[in-house]
């Protein structure tokens, strides 16, 4: 099957900045992939470079087997991009802008689609105001619907939470996944962790330019996550033979790290060994967050 | 096709909507032009014989509104989009650059026609105006608009800041539309300035423009209008180069 998203062995240097080393990444239709890393990590430039709106120094790529440099058109065709940056365009309501945008898709009459995009984007009521009197999460959800104005197969959303209330993200997850779920393929870059883990099957984590992991996201914590044990004990203090878990202690709390659940045994038997009693117990499940920190925390391998 | 036509349509729309400054102001500005100088000059000079100066002097400003406000739509519009960061909704669209070009160019010439026929016909109120030749006159206004559309799309390419694209402005445009002969006919400076006045393109539109209302030029029509054609060919291929490369737009 021909892949939405297919990456190749790009490389993008800005001057003295090598900003993306070699990325190469396959999504396959239908999936739900997140794109995560840090700051600077060279999320937004390889959007840039997929949308066209900046040109690979090195490597192709192709969006639903159309190169997006030798088949420019048909690549944005079936892209859907909503940019990071909360652009708008001062002069133009919000209807006209997505009519706008509809027509440089080469779809004409387009209003009963913009009117659905604007109903389940909550923005009915603002499709007559100019785009400037909007506040920043109006703003956000025009460029959402902006970019589904031409319902593209591939939909890619590069931070679209940013700086968006709670009950705005709630919605506009619920729509994204709809989409998905009538067969969109979408990727997203959020620094919300635990949105990226509840969403998507599918992650890369991109460090300084490179992919340092790539996984489904049920592998990931598996692998690379802990179950975090927190433990009030009485008298406080911990067995020597747990110390090797322990990952943090204040006064009588204790937190353990373990690899798998079934350490949990362990650690009762050497509590009821030692005589120690305990007050508080809360086990937590391995997180995103915490599988993220731990990976972005090795060092690079370097080519 | 529908993606030009949609963002000619759009860059109408975003001049008409502001319209007090993108037409009334010019018109207003040009008239005073008009008003003073006619006053200043009526009696004193006579360039053409039986054409007072205030007739002379119509079709001159009616160009030079034309060309800087053929300069300024295309110009603004884009460097606004790109200071603002809204052109990437131009950028992600399967738009060619061919229909970026077409569609501001168009836009341009529109802007400086509504403009350039304010002035025209407010001037009608002031002085009569013959119209010897409507064909040329049609034509030398629909060149300088295009030039000037053209123009205005490489300066705002060009530009990193608004102090970069008024520079341009200033230091070029302004100085070759008011060395041009708008005020005056080159025949009536010293040699020097007459030879370097035909290094400047925007002397052939004004002379031809003229040429279309009193049927006397400096210079024959069909010579000028081949070299502005030349030079909007120029301008052109130049632009759609700087489109198609990605030129401060794609990086
Ligand atoms: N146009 C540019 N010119 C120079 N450096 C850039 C440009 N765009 C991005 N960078 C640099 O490239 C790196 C990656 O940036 P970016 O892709 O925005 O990261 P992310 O989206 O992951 O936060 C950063 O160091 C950034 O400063
Ligand atoms: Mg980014």
């Amino acid at each position: 099957m021909t892949p939405a998203i297919e990456i190749r062995e790009v490389h993008k240097r800005f001057a003295s900045l090598h900003a993306l080393r070699g990325v190469s990444l396959r999504v396959e239709p239908g999936e739900f992939f997140a794109l995560l890393g840090p700051n600077g990590a060279g999320k937004t430039t390889l959007i840039n470079i997929l949308a066209g709106l900046s040109r690979a120094t090195q490597g192709r790529c192709a969006v639903m087997g159309h190169d997006v440099v030798d088949d420019y058109r048909n690549a944005r065709r079936v892209l859907g991009v909503v940019p990071q940056e909360l652009v708008y365009d001062a002069f133009f309501t919000v209807r006209e802008m997505l009519r706008f945008q509809s027509g440089y898709f080469g779809l004409r009459r387009n209003d009963d689609w913009i009117d659905e995009l604007l109903h389940n984007l909550g923005l009915t009521d603002k499709a007559e105001s100019p785009t400037r009197k909007l506040s920043g999460g109006m703003k956000r959800r025009v460029l959402v619907a902006q970019a589904l104005v031409h319902k593209p197969p591939v939909i890619v959303l590069d931070e679209p939470t940013a700086g968006v209330d709670v009950e705005l993200r709630q919605s506009l997850w619920a729509f994204i996944r709809r989409l998905n779920r009538d067969g969109h393929t979408i990727v997203l870059t959020t620094h919300y962790l635990e949105e990226a883990e509840t969403l998507c099957s599918r992650i890369a984590m991109l460090k300084q330019g490179q992919v340092i992991a790539l996984d489904s996201t049920e592998n990931l914590l598996r692998n690379h996550g802990a179950t975090e044990v927190r433990l009030r004990l009485n008298p406080g203090r911990l067995p020597e033979m747990l110390r090797p878990m322990l990952s943090s202690a204040e006064g009588n709390d204790f937190r353990l790290s373990l690899r798998q659940c079934g350490e949990l045994e362990t650690v009762m038997a050497a509590l009821r060994a030692a005589n120690i009693n305990i007050d508080d117990v809360e086990v937590s499940k391995p997180d995103l967050e915490a599988v993220f920190l731990r990976i972005m925390g090795k060092p690079i391998k370097s080519h | 096709m529908s993606g030009l036509w949609t963002l000619f349509y759009k860059e109408i729309l975003r001049f008409w909507k502001v319209s007090l400054q993108t037409i009334l102001s010019p018109l207003v500005t040009t008239l005073l032009y008009l008003l003073i100088f006619s006053h200043v000059l009526e009696a004193h000079v006579q360039v053409y014989p039986g054409v007072g100066y205030a007739s002379f002097l119509i079709p001159g400003l009616v160009m030079m509104a034309m060309l800087q406000n053929a300069f300024a739509n295309s110009s603004s519009s884009l460097i606004q989009s790109k200071m603002a960061g809204n052109i990437v909704f131009l950028l992600l669209p399967p738009l060619a650059y061919w229909e970026f070009f077409a569609a501001y160019v168009a836009a341009a010439v529109v802007r400086g026609l509504v403009v350039g026929l304010g002035v025209g016909l407010a001037g009608l109120w002031f002085v009569p105006l013959t119209l010897a030749h409507p064909l040329w006159m049609a034509l030398f206004a629909l060149a300088g608009c295009a030039m000037l559309g053209a123009a205005g799309i490489i300066t705002a390419l060009w530009a990193g800041s608004y102090d970069q694209m008024a520079a341009v402005q200033n230091f070029v445009i302004m100085p070759l539309t008011f060395l041009s002969g708008v005020f005056y006919s080159i025949h009536s400076l010293p040699p020097f300035w007459q030879a370097l006045s035909r290094y400047n393109p925007f002397f052939y539109l004004i002379d031809g423009f003229r040429y279309g209302f009193f049927g006397v030029s400096d210079v024959s029509p069909a010579l000028g209008l081949s070299i502005v054609g030349t030079c909007f060919l120029a301008l052109s291929l130049a632009t759609l180069a700087l489109l198609k490369s990605g030129y401060k737009l794609r990086n």
